[in-house]
């Protein structure tokens, strides 16, 4: 299976399974070059297989294609064109700055020192300093200069900002978003503070169970889903029209949450409003840990 | 893949074990200068002492002004000066043995991490975020463990013997001898430098097998790879011995616990592969003859040994076992 060029994953059937759990279900996607994509889910849901099974870190069923590879069987090829950032605890904790920055130049074909020292330089991380040493916000700066230096097609994001504090976090991304990311290049990320992300993104996938359960680009959801806020006399019509979800407000207000109902009709009902991938969330994924 | 990645990766490893592969053979070079020298110091106040006493003789002449060494050296019959030069040479084999021993350990407890820690901390991750496959990166430690390490060893262990030679030089200076004619004449310690480096492709190959099994375990073990790789041969062994003591088995248990059980957790101490070396005539008749079985012939003996080669497949199969583990191991 070849993807077409502007394809930078297509995945086909794609499943895992381990003695007493699915991770993955048949999903099947497609993530197209130059787009920013936010992989969503509840725990244990299979966002971490999925970018296992893309990085080829795992044996899976089905079929996945990365830039043309196939993970399982041309990974070595495959990680020059794709960079990697699980959370911050993945540095090796003895190197230091100059080591591991000799060792990805040595390493990596598609490496810029120059770029990635000019990155470094921003920051309080000096040359002699151990990773050790560091907090966890200056490992993620660390990990964050040498894989933007890396001229790679694909980056794949689990959790990077994982206990981080805001600071660190806003500028993360704002960091891939001014200095890294163009046209050529596509992000994967995952992450549980989907407030953070989701201006930045250009597309969103949920996926439950082992299912992608929502896959769209980020205009295409404010046409898709309305949010009304009612006034409880109006119930009865409006869950007429199948709402996805409706929750309570205080003061007997309620909520409901529309999936490819007309606004204009719904405006009848009450002041409308597209809802945060938050809300959507939290609708889509109702009754996952019951 | 980029072709000049495998320098890179044992500057890695070196980065991460500078301690064990370049701290702990100087510090063990270190540490029998200092005991050699606390060791003269101390025979010196006894020879003074005895000599105040009139007891210090050599051949029945009383030293009165103290140990005279020119005097020694003035009635060395031909067998004697012989036996001088097994002596001094066998004393510089000694002298760098005491890295050499270090390296064993650091070599065992090496590769028993080499594969295990970074999984523990997750950094493999990191690792394998990088365009190096996990078969570069796995003999990347074993070219470590067998070549690197003893290596450096090796230069801690010249270095050793050359300032052992120095402080033994000196002693004798004090004592009125020649050092020439005592020590740097008959013994020869560029030969003796030249066999240690012969011995390292020796050594090497016959690691195999232990570093294979090491690295294994450390691929395998989800915890505790040193009490798996160090039971596993051993219950086995214990295993086999009841057999034997059965009668239920022909297999010998001598037979298992060497070849299979110490090959496979000692074979990286230098020096175990003497036992299959092969010595023709050599009759030990004093220190001269001793040096005899470190001579080139012998160690390179123990390649035409169905023991070195069939450990060194075995080695083999086990590092390339070590590395499809490491592909596809997927539990961090």
């Amino acid at each position: 299976m070849n993807a077409p060029a502007n394809m930078t994953v297509r995945a086909r059937g794609l499943s895992k399974r381990f003695p007493n759990k699915v991770a993955l279900d048949h999903a099947d996607f497609d993530i197209p070059t130059g787009r920013i994509v936010g992989l969503i889910g509840p725990n244990g849901a299979g966002k971490t297989t999925a970018l296992k099974a893309i990085l080829g870190l795992t044996q899976f069923d089905g079929q996945l294609d990365v830039l043309g590879f196939d993970p399982r069987t041309q990974r070595d090829q495959l990680m020059e064109q794709v960079c990697f950032i699980a959370d911050v605890a993945i540095l090796p904790r003895w190197i230091r700055v100059r080591e591991v920055i000799d060792f990805v130049a040595g390493v990596h074909p598609r490496f810029d020192r120059a770029k990635c020292e000019r990155f470094i330089a921003n920051t309080q991380l000096k040359p002699a300093m151990r990773v050790r040493e560091m907090s966890k916000g200056m490992i993620v700066q660390l990990h964050l200069a040498l894989v933007m230096a890396i001229d790679a097609r694909l980056l794949v994001l689990d959790e990077p900002t994982l206990g981080l504090d805001i600071l660190y976090r806003k500028q993360f991304y704002q960091r891939l978003l001014e200095d890294y990311f163009d046209e050529n290049k596509t992000i994967l990320v995952t992450t549980h503070q989907v407030e953070e992300i989701e201006h930045i993104l250009t597309d969103v996938m949920f996926i439950r169970d082992g299912k992608i359960v929502l896959n769209s680009e980020m205009e295409n959801l404010a046409d898709r889903y309305t949010e009304v806020m009612l006034s409880a006399d109006r119930l009865d019509a409006a869950r007429a029209l199948n709402p996805v979800d409706e929750r309570a407000l205080p003061f007997g207000k309620v909520v409901m949450l529309f999936d490819g109902v007309e606004r204009g009709h719904l405006e009848s009902f009450g002041e409308t409003r597209t809802p945060g991938l938050a809300d959507l969330f939290v609708a889509t994924m109702k009754g996952t840990y019951a | 893949m980029n072709t000049n990645t495998f320098p890179i990766l044992l500057r890695r490893e070196y980065w991460e074990n500078k301690g064990g592969f370049f701290w702990a053979p100087i510090v063990a070079a270190g540490l029998f200068l200092l005991l050699t020298m606390m060791a003269i110091v101390v025979g010196e106040v006894a020879a003074n002492k005895a000599a105040a006493a009139g007891k210090l003789r050599i051949d029945g002449e009383v030293m009165i002004n103290g140990l005279d060494l020119s005097k020694v050296s003035s009635k060395m019959t031909a067998q004697d000066a012989q036996e001088l030069a097994g002596g001094v040479d066998l004393s510089l084999i000694l002298a760098s043995s005491w890295p050499f021993l270090v390296l064993g350990f650091v070599v065992f407890f090496y590769c028993l991490g080499a594969l295990y820690d970074e999984r523990k901390d997750r950094s493999v991750l990191f690792w394998k975020s990088l365009p190096v496959s996990d078969s570069e990166t796995v003999w990347s430690k074993v070219t470590s463990a067998t070549l690197v390490a003893p290596l450096l060893t090796l230069a801690a262990g010249i270095i050793a013997m050359f300032a052992f030679l120095l402080v033994v030089s000196l002693v004798v200076l004090i004592h009125s001898g020649n050092p020439v004619q005592l020590l740097w004449g008959p013994g020869s310690p560029l030969q003796v430098a030249g066999i240690l480096i012969a011995s390292i492709p020796v050594q090497a190959v016959w690691a195999l097998p232990t570093v294979g099994w090491l690295l294994l375990c450390s691929a395998w073990a989800r915890s505790k790879p040193f009490l798996w790789a160090v039971l596993i041969p051993v219950f086995a062994g214990l295993l086999v011995t009841w057999f034997d003591l059965m009668q239920s088995f022909d297999m010998q248990t001598f037979w298992f616990w060497k070849n299979i059980v110490a090959r496979s957790l000692l074979s990286v101490f230098p020096g175990t592969w003497v036992d299959v070396a092969q010595f023709t005539n050599v009759k030990i008749d004093g220190p001269q003859d001793l040096m005899k079985l470190f001579s080139l012939k012998s160690m390179y003996s123990t390649f035409l040994t169905a023991n070195m080669w069939i450990g060194a497949a075995a080695g083999i199969a086990m590092i390339l076992a070590a590395v499809r583990i490491r592909r596809w191991r997927d539990d961090s």
